[in-house]
């Protein structure tokens, strides 16, 4: 079984907590984006694209039995950074749990600034579209 | 840099750019969005609140009547600025967009009949853009765009072209807010006015840079906002030909702009109150007056030269940057800079520099149709005023250099 919800955001926290400036977390969340696998170009759809983001991010969901797994891209490689965390916490997990996690871990890692409504890069609009996802198959079981 | 302007002096005048953002001095290179305000501007709104606040027009007691006076001295003061031969051929209005749109909703909507042209240009911020599609949807009017070349000049061999008697409107902006290109609005008005069509000149990006003249360049109608001339935000201002404004009908109803109100009908009030229905923004326009009094200190023109000291500089230090284009190479430009640099996208610049505590906007600019001539999603975008200097954009082009080593 999957490492739960919680325990992914705590690897993530001990993980920046190895950085002392601001430039070296950025440098590890740049890395991450540009690790973050290429998302076939059949879900780059409009329908995929998160709205409210200053730069283009596709996000797609498919359900394998009960877990839900995230694919996902963007334009911006600062926000593919933080898309490939989400993906790594959420990815791989129930509707539920998906539906039920705290992502305390942004705030704890330093990023909490890009979950402000003026940061236009979407983190919002990406987590809240990531529940959707959720919600939407717990709807059908 | 070879001005007479004591800086340090200067800056002590904007409290805002005394701070330091995430660890760094703030490096504020956004006032293309909005400028920064003077204390003498922050203080004339604290005082009107702390000593004079009170509803402007009707009332018959003292602090009705300082506020009553306060408010129609910065008319006056807006007067004087734009050269306008009235002071009630300014019509306040709560910014460039509103100006537009009033514009749009009245001369338009009992002017433009089916198959009648607005002209436009490439050049447009959406606010000079989405009110001219509605109001042509109601009316049947057309929209045509006026083209913008590679550097972002305006093609008026091709404008001359489209200039028929069909054209009612002319709509351009004086200054491109994405890429900084002076129109040559003088040309594009007499050009115009030759064919009968009346023109809207979109203020919002000149008036902190170029003198303006409404009476000399012959202007039908010209909109800005205060918050971009050191003002507060909330307060437009809209200059239009008296012949003009009594012609067009009322925009929204409501107090202040009617003289009898019955139920058998109203008769409404004479110029400018006829367009300023309700309790306007009395602090704000108030304040905007000694926004206009710290320019008028200096001089427009003052101003001018040490922005553009400032473009030049900028200008040649991210030409140096290998793989950094600028977009918007125009001959006659303010101190704006749009700029790409290959294989990164803007808002990634934008996040890091932020981070250096370097304030600069990314994005598409509100002028779409701009990026899509040129095939961008988006650009960055530096834009200077007079309280910059050449030390920030020395410590910019470091934090510039460092973001884009981190992306690459």
């Amino acid at each position: 079984m999957a490492q739960s919800i919680n325990d992914t955001q705590e690897e993530l926290i001990a993980e920046f907590d190895l950085f002392e400036d601001w430039a070296d977390k950025y440098e590890y969340l740049i890395d991450l984006g540009k690790k973050l696998p290429a998302m076939s170009e059949e879900w780059k759809t409009e329908e995929n694209v998160i709205k409210g983001c200053q730069s283009r991010v596709w996000l797609h969901a498919e359900r394998e039995g009960e877990l839900v797994h995230f694919l996902a891209d963007s334009e911006a490689v600062i926000v593919k950074g933080l898309i490939s965390m989400l993906i790594r916490v959420l990815s791989g997990h129930t509707a539920s749990e998906i539906l039920a996690a705290d992502l305390y871990f942004i705030d704890r890692i330093g990023m909490s600034q890009h979950l402000a409504q003026t940061r236009s890069n979407g983190l919002l609009a990406m987590v809240k579209q990531m529940k959707n996802y959720a919600l939407a198959f717990s709807a059908q079981q | 840099m070879g001005s007479l302007m004591d800086i340090s002096k200067i800056r002590a005048d904007f409290p805002v750019l005394d701070q330091q953002v995430n660890g760094s001095p703030l490096i504020y290179f956004d006032n293309a969005a909005t400028t920064q305000k003077p204390k003498t501007v922050i203080d004339a709104l604290s005082h009107y609140y702390q000593f004079d606040n009170a509803n402007i027009h009707r009332g018959l007691h003292t602090l009705a009547e300082r506020a009553t006076t306060a408010y129609e001295l910065t008319r006056t003061k807006v007067r004087d600025f734009l050269h306008a031969p009235s002071s009630d051929q300014i019509i306040f209005t709560s910014g460039t967009t509103a100006g537009i749109n009033l514009v749009a909703q009245t001369f338009g909507r009992s002017t433009f009949k089916a198959g009648d042209k607005i002209l436009i240009s490439n050049l447009e911020h959406h606010s000079n853009i989405v009110p001219w599609q509605m109001i042509a949807q109601e009316t049947g009017a057309i929209i045509e765009v006026i083209p913008v070349d590679e550097t972002g000049v305006l093609d008026l061999a091709a404008f001359e072209k489209q200039l028929d008697s069909r054209v009612k409107l002319v709509a351009v902006n004086h200054v491109s807010n994405a890429i900084g290109t002076i129109n040559p609005i003088a040309k594009i008005i007499s050009l115009a006015h030759a064919k009968g069509a009346k023109v809207l000149i979109d203020g919002a990006q000149s008036v902190a840079h170029i003198e303006i003249d409404v009476q000399a360049l012959d202007m039908d109608f010209f909109v800005f906002s205060a918050h971009k001339l050191f003002g507060p935000t909330g307060v437009g201002i809209l200059y239009g030909k008296r012949e003009l404004l009594d012609a067009m009908p009322p925009y929204q109803g409501g107090g202040e702009m009617i003289k009898e109100v019955s139920f058998s009908g109203t008769t409404y009030n004479e110029l400018p109150y006829k367009f300023e229905a309700g309790t306007p923004n009395i602090a704000d326009v108030i304040a905007f007056g000694a926004a206009i009094d710290y320019v008028k200190s200096y001089g427009t023109g003052e101003l001018m030269k040490q922005e553009q000291a400032l473009l030049a500089y900028a200008t040649d230090k991210l030409a140096s940057i290998p793989g950094l284009r600028i977009v918007g190479t125009a001959p006659d430009k303010i101190a704006v800079i749009s700029y790409v640099v290959e294989g990164i996208h803007p808002q990634d610049l934008g996040v890091l520099l932020d981070k250096f505590g370097v304030a600069i906007r990314t994005g598409h600019h509100c002028a779409q149709p701009l990026m899509q001539r040129y095939g961008l999603v988006g650009t960055c975008r530096v834009s200077f005023a007079f309280y910059n200097t050449t030390e920030e954009i020395d410590r910019f082009m470091v934090a510039l250099e460092r973001s884009i080593r981190m992306l690459g």
